[in-house]
């Protein structure tokens, strides 16, 4: 519970504390559970109205855990509040619906966006906030700190000593806030072994851990296979590639997970070596282990990544080019959200990714009618940190343009990119989000909206590319935006005359301004074309999911 | 099936070969055939389209195009299997790029 101080108590959490572990004791449960008797745990040491973080990341999930807490009973667990970052799993979802749970704070739903919308319409839900994911881990530390946490790793040993393997993510973020307020940790894992590969965890930070029925769950959210890029995807990666890395030197940076950005990554060792940039972009990433990276890892384009978490297949090559990646010493990686998340923030000077609708102030947002979806970490690293001061070229550069030579800080270049029609045609442009009628609908305080306009300094389409950066009034910045906006209702709604003055002064540039051949704009200039050339690419270290292989 | 003809003034283009093929027709693509026209200042366009119901936005695509271009004196046809207009926009560069050598 959480209640305030009773005078003179100053110690409530930890006598709660040893009253939930005494608890478990009287039933009998020693540090380590056996997996069929994880319920009557929860059910001993989670009181109604706790906070409780269940340990959902972008991949790995603690699955027998939520599940089995989805199965406690509703008379002894509800009103649970859940902070986690994560809503991946459907016994996410059914905490709501079975009444265990009845108030979220997260960052990101996924596939359960459809079932989340539905549940606050019906008021069996309310959500907090959605928060991007260092967001949400600062405020575990301030005013969301979890009373127990359900946390996944890959192994433990005899005294609790916890490995969490490459798939770290948000675990010790999330250990810390818990184990050093009172909380109690505990933990499924995979296989109990005699000595851990290394200690991710230590023991006395974990009150208890099970050995559960199966292997955590790990979806493979960053592979993209290059035999779906595009011709039309090439040529945008080619307008970036030319017109903004190039431009601005942009060394260190951030991907989104969508194909335009794949196909960046399949360019580096052709198109943009071809241009002479290797060495001079893209050497420092934050970024998870993208297979589509290998080619211009290989080709020597790529210095350094450091990891958000790591991508199911990638394991061995990663293990084999510790140069780049951060490993531990027995060769595996470590990765951390928390820390990949600040990297993206304040040490790198680009970020770029997609959107599914952007208005004419270059708002963007990913949230559509009927599901609340989330952001993840785009709001994080798409925005202009002004707590930075180290200088970059990029990032002074990018300062100059929006403030004029004199400007005192500099800007982060944060790039939207993308084609102006999505499937069925529906417009990417818009005159209205909506996450704006998504808020009146489900009585939101806040519009979802995942990237604000004011950040955005670059939007990349199919008709080329607008820089923000140098726009200087409202109309110019919204004439810029249905310069690039193709023949979406909004782009054919321009003032021609504007964008053409826009064009003449390089705030719109075509691929023909920036002397770009359309005719190179095809798959053949991707130095990968299938998941098997990025297998032989790695020398046969990359060992892709099954359902990624079709030889 | 939709059929759609469309004629717009364009600066003459100078061939370097006798026609130009580019694109395949497959879901969400398009093929395009340039050949000489009969008028030298103007861009004829045939499409035959599996979407119904985006005459507009043809009209647009190839407007903008003809207007960018020196597009004049060829008879384009056109099989589209629902392709964006980022698409149809591509393949009729990539087409008048053959066509014309990469002068345009």
């Amino acid at each position: 519970m959480n209640a305030p101080h009773p005078a003179g108590a100053w110690d409530t959490r930890r006598r709660g504390r040893l009253q939930r572990l005494e608890r478990a004791a009287a039933l009998g449960l020693a540090r380590r559970v056996e997996a069929p008797r994880v319920g009557e745990l929860l059910e001993a040491v989670i009181e109604p109205g706790d906070r409780v973080c269940l340990e959902g990341n972008n991949q790995k999930q603690a699955d027998f855990l939520a599940e089995t807490l989805a199965d406690c009973s509703p008379e002894r667990l509800h009103d649970l509040h859940m902070v986690q970052s994560v809503l991946a799993l459907p016994s996410h979802v059914d905490l709501f619906e079975r009444g265990i749970a009845s108030k979220l704070d997260f960052s990101f739903s996924g596939p359960q966006g459809g079932r989340l919308a539905r549940l606050v319409q019906d008021r069996q839900i309310e959500i907090g906030a959605i928060h991007t994911y260092l967001e949400l881990f600062g405020r575990y530390f301030v005013d969301l700190t979890p009373n127990v946490c359900l946390i996944a790793a890959h192994a433990a040993d005899a005294a609790g000593n916890l490995y969490t393997g490459p798939n770290t993510e948000d675990t010790p973020a999330i250990v810390e806030a818990t184990a050093f307020k009172g909380g109690i940790v505990i933990a499924q894992v995979n296989e109990l072994v005699d000595t851990l590969p290394r200690v991710d965890i230590p023991a006395d930070w974990v009150d208890f851990y099970v050995v559960a029925p199966r292997p955590n769950y790990i979806e493979p959210l960053f592979t993209r296979d290059p035999a779906q890029i595009t011709d039309v995807q090439v040529l945008m990666a080619m307008m970036a590639l030319k017109g903004i890395y190039a431009e601005y030197g942009v060394k260190r940076l951030n991907h989104g997970i969508g194909f335009d950005t794949a196909a960046i990554e399949l360019l580096l060792p052709t198109y943009a070596t071809e241009l002479g940039l290797k060495g001079k972009i893209c050497t420092h990433w934050a970024l998870n282990p993208h297979p589509t990276l290998i080619p211009a890892i290989e080709s020597g384009c790529v210095e350094s990544i450091h990891s958000f978490g790591s991508e199911v297949g990638m394991e061995n090559y990663i293990a084999a080019r510790s140069d780049v990646f951060f490993t531990g010493p027995d060769g595996s990686m470590r990765s951390n959200r928390a820390f990949s998340q600040t990297a993206g923030l304040y040490a790198c000077d680009m970020f770029i990714g997609s959107t599914l609708q952007m208005d004419l102030a270059g708002n963007s947002s990913t949230a559509t009618l009927g599901r609340i979806t989330g952001f993840g970490g785009a709001p994080n690293m798409g925005s202009d940190p002004h707590g930075r001061r180290h200088a970059s070229p990029a990032w002074l550069k990018a300062g100059r343009e929006a403030g004029g030579p004199n400007a005192i800080r500099g800007r982060k270049l944060v790039v939207q990119m993308v084609e102006t029609f999505r499937e069925h045609m529906a417009p990417v442009f818009v005159e209205e989000l909506d996450a704006w009628k998504l808020q009146e609908s489900m009585g939101m305080e806040l519009p979802p909206i995942m990237i604000y306009g004011d950040d955005v300094t670059h939007i990349v389409t199919e008709e080329g590319i607008a820089n923000l950066l140098l726009c200087r009034t409202p109309e110019e910045r919204e004439q810029a935006i249905r310069g690039v906006a193709g023949f979406t209702p909004v782009g054919m709604a321009r003032d021609r005359q504007m964008v053409e003055e826009l064009r003449q002064r390089g705030v719109i540039r075509r691929a023909e301004d920036l002397g770009i051949d359309s005719r190179r704009a095809n798959r053949d200039l991707l130095a990968a074309r299938s998941i098997k050339d990025l297998v032989r690419w790695s020398g046969g270290l990359y060992a892709p999911p099954a359902r990624f292989r079709n030889w | 099936m939709e059929k759609l003809e469309f004629r717009f003034p364009a600066q003459p283009a100078t061939p370097a070969a006798g026609a130009a093929l580019c694109g395949v027709v497959g879901s969400g693509n398009l093929e395009i055939l340039i050949r000489p026209g009969d008028e030298a200042d103007a861009c004829v366009v045939s499409v035959k389209t599996s979407a119904r119901g985006f005459g507009r936005i043809w009209e647009a695509v190839i407007a903008e195009f003809a207007a960018r271009h020196a597009a004049g004196g060829t008879r384009i046809a056109i099989n589209d299997m629902g392709a964006t207009p980022a698409v149809v926009s591509l393949r009729l560069g990539q087409a008048l790029g053959e066509y014309t050598g990469g002068v345009q």
